[in-house]
């Protein structure tokens, strides 16, 4: 497994790094904050990543993607993330696409991957239904009467949730442990009643009331009580992608405050000769390039198929989250008062890693998996 | 590429034919062969191999073979040491001349110089030994006062130098030296290289708070040294002071990943070192140990591993091409590997309970005592080759560029 990107990454790295600082740095999010738009990101500039083919990245070619590769996503999420930038991405082109590619029949794959590259659709993943992620205990029923099904529960967290198109949901269709299944549902069905959240990074999310929504088999996204598998597949592959993204933010939040110590003064001197501060500094940077190293070995591991994918992904975001967490919030104290304001930037990267870390895991989550996955 | 597949095989059939059967079985902590004039091999394998792998340049695998080195490039230096590993193969060698000296005398002796000095290096013919630090002269290095005159044809050294490592078992020792005392501090240095079998050359083993006395003080008193062993122009030895202070952080950096490499090698459920040894001593159920908290340390030291053996790879890969030494940024291998290896052992010590503080005797195991032991041996690892804070100072200063 190789740990540097090829030229074609690395292109696509600099591609996505040029389009987040020119056309959506942070006073891009401010902006959709501020502006309170419910949808949390602006249509334009989605419309503008699919041009780029990024909405289609982990998309075969034969649904007009350009299966170019976890690593290739990873590294324009980590872009996006190094500028907050919203965007379906993560959420349609990441979770969703995976879901629908590993389980989702030739019919479904036509019909929903190809819009997805196109970018014309989004969609969510409901899947958590408490405050801590726990993908194994899943409630919502699914009752089935003869042909259809009858969906009842309350789904929490659903990234994206507040405009996607389309809601992929898990449900329990069997009291077997394995007995879940996924079913794609439009927005509009009847009985879904889909309550927008406003979180403290300001990211699009959702809780999701199912009042007997009902689906027919055509729902079903794959095979009846087959949905296990898919979903921590899926979930590691979302682990992955979403420690690239941290990597962007944190990194972003370093170099931040690394100019902050270079340019302010305080007792006649620049507050980065300090000896208390630069050590800290030193201190980040050094757990910032084990992150780097993690983050690319999750991403390669999926695209070149190494047989310890879960260690690997439980170790990217477990590093991530309590990286992103430290490098934020040193970062914070090393600015000071001016550290706290909303006028400065480094507190949206402490929010955005505190929501982050709890998405799909913490760091305590993944250490307990990473125990367990290697016989302790 | 079939150039390589014709590599592994060839590396293959002479490792089978040359590595004897003895070298192929695990080494005991102090089974190193180090080499030198007065070395005594544990066994005649021991010597067998050595002369085998040092005849063929391959304890020195990278280094020009023009002075008896390897000449293998990145790619075959990964082969011969996945072969190397795949049967066991204890190293052959174990030296401060091929860790720390022999890349710098590549960067920074004359040609003379290393014909004389790379060979005897490749085949363990001479065991070397660090002369930097003295007593007032440790984090701040550049303020030493060993001083050394110019003689005719020699330099006389008068001075103390401490911490050099085994220096009673070495025959020469490569030191810094004030050369121009009126020179500010760091343009007064001299790299010298001093033979020790000579009446000038007197040392003493330092006992460290583990009881063993791997280190010692060096006194110079009127030494006689050729001026044919000045490396690097007079009074510009900082230059390679700070070349070689890389290679050995790089080297001490690895010695972070010790046992626990196995927490980034075993796949599936296979445990990890720091986990198999604490299962013999807290309960477990089904194989999960049982003290949460000891188990979370266990897991967040593992995955500590497992980053830092991904980070010195990427490194190595990020350096194939670029063709340059270890950087500034080895002192982030430095920093981390000794903290960690630090941590390591306190855990392990947690995990042994009483049996984990055994100082001697048959109560304890010897590999019990061997933990205990080392886990105070570690102490000196994030103070050797710069302290933490130095490699701290490193970092901020070169890497980030902070400001002075």
């Amino acid at each position: 497994m190789t740990l540097t990107l090829s030229e074609e990454q690395s292109f696509l790295k600099d591609t996505a790094k040029k389009f987040a600082q020119e056309k959506t740095p942070t006073t891009h999010f401010r902006q959709i904050r501020d502006t309170e738009n419910p949808e949390c990101f602006d249509r334009n500039v989605w419309k503008e990543m699919a041009a780029q083919g990024w909405s289609g990245i982990l998309i075969p070619e034969k649904y007009g993607g350009s299966n170019f590769g976890l690593a290739g996503i990873g590294v324009v999420l980590e872009e996006l993330g190094r500028t907050l930038t919203p965007s379906p991405l993560f959420a349609t082109s990441v979770v969703c696409a995976t879901l629908i590619n590993k389980a989702g029949n030739e019919s479904q794959k036509k019909e929903y991957l190809t819009k997805i590259a196109s970018g014309d659709i989004t969609m969510a993943f409901a899947l958590e239904e408490g405050p801590r992620h726990q993908p194994s205990s899943i409630k919502l029923e699914a009752q089935k009467n003869k042909d259809t099904f009858v969906l009842n529960g309350k789904k929490n967290f659903v990234i994206d949730g507040g405009f996607a198109n389309y809601i992929i949901v898990a449900a329990k269709t069997s009291d077997k442990e394995d007995g879940s299944s996924l079913f794609i549902l439009d927005k509009n069905s009847k009985g879904l009643n889909i309550i927008p959240t406003v979180m403290v990074d300001h990211k699009n999310s959702a809780n999701i009331e199912f009042k007997n929504v009902v689906a027919s088999a055509e729902n079903i996204l794959g095979s009846e009580n087959s949905a296990k598998e898919t979903i921590d597949e899926t979930l590691d592959i979302a682990r992955a992608a979403l420690s690239a993204e941290m990597l962007g933010g944190a990194l972003e939040a370093f170099d931040i405050t690394l100019n902050y110590l270079k340019e302010r003064e305080q007792f006649g001197e620049k507050i980065g000769s300090f000896q208390a501060l630069q050590h800290r500094a030193a201190l980040m940077f050094t757990e910032l390039e084990l992150c780097k190293s993690c983050v690319i070995e999750a991403l390669t591991a999926f695209d070149e198929g190494s047989n310890d994918l879960q260690r690997i992904a439980s170790l990217a975001k477990s590093k991530m989250g309590e990286t992103f967490f430290n490098v934020s919030n040193e970062g914070v104290q090393m600015h000071g008062g001016v550290g706290v304001t909303d006028e400065y930037d480094i507190g949206l990267y402490m929010k955005r890693a505190r929501v982050a870390e709890q998405t799909f895991g913490n760091t305590e989550y993944h250490r307990n998996r990473y125990a367990e996955l290697t016989g302790y | 590429m079939s150039n390589l597949v014709t590599f592994r095989q060839e590396t293959r059939d002479w490792l089978e034919e040359n590595c004897p059967a003895e070298m192929r079985k695990p080494m005991s902590a102090d089974g190193a062969c180090w080499g030198g004039r007065n070395f005594k091999f544990s066994h005649p394998d021991q010597k067998l191999w050595l002369d085998r792998m040092g005849e063929k340049g391959w304890t020195a695998p990278t280094w020009p073979s023009e002075y008896g080195g390897g000449g293998l490039n990145y790619d075959e230096n990964k082969i011969l040491a996945e072969e190397l590993f795949k049967i066991g193969a204890r190293p052959a060698l174990a030296s401060f001349g091929l860790w720390m000296l022999g890349p710098a005398l590549l960067e920074y002796a004359s040609h003379e110089q290393k014909m004389e000095h790379i060979p005897k290096i490749i085949k363990g013919e001479i065991r070397w030994c660090q002369g930097y630090s003295e007593p007032g002269a440790g984090s701040d290095l550049a303020s030493l006062k060993t001083k050394a005159v110019e003689d005719g044809d020699n330099f006389i050294v008068n001075g103390q130098k401490v911490w050099t490592s085994y220096a009673d078992e070495c025959d020469m020792i490569f030191t810094l030296v004030r050369t121009g005392p009126q020179e500010p501090k760091h343009n007064g240095i001299s790299f010298l290289l001093i033979d020790m079998d000579q009446p000038g050359v007197e040392t003493k083993p330092i006992k460290l708070i583990s009881g063993k006395s791997p280190f010692c003080e060096t006194f110079f008193t009127d030494a006689v040294v050729p001026k044919a062993n000045l490396v690097h122009d007079l009074n510009k030895g900082w230059d390679v002071a700070k070349n070689l202070l890389q290679h050995e952080r790089k080297m001490l950096a690895s010695m972070g990943l010790g046992g626990s490499a196995a927490g980034s090698k075993g796949k599936g459920k296979s445990g990890s070192g720091l986990a198999n040894l604490t299962k013999k001593y807290v309960e477990s159920s089904e194989g999960k140990i049982s003290d949460e908290g000891l188990r979370q340390k266990i897991a967040k030291s593992d995955m500590d591993a497992h980053a830092f053996g991904l980070t010195l790879k990427r490194a190595s890969e990020e350096a194939k091409n670029s063709n340059h030494g270890p950087s500034a940024a080895t002192s982030i291998f430095k920093f981390f590997g000794s903290e960690h290896n630090k941590r390591r052992y306190e855990i392990m010590l947690e995990a042994m309970g009483t049996q984990g503080l055994g100082w001697e005797g048959g109560e304890f195991g010897p590999e019990e005592l061997a933990v205990t032991r080392e886990w105070l041996r570690t102490k000196a690892n994030s103070i050797e080759g710069g302290t933490s804070e130095v490699q701290l100072n490193v970092i901020s200063k070169r890497v980030l560029d902070l400001p002075q």
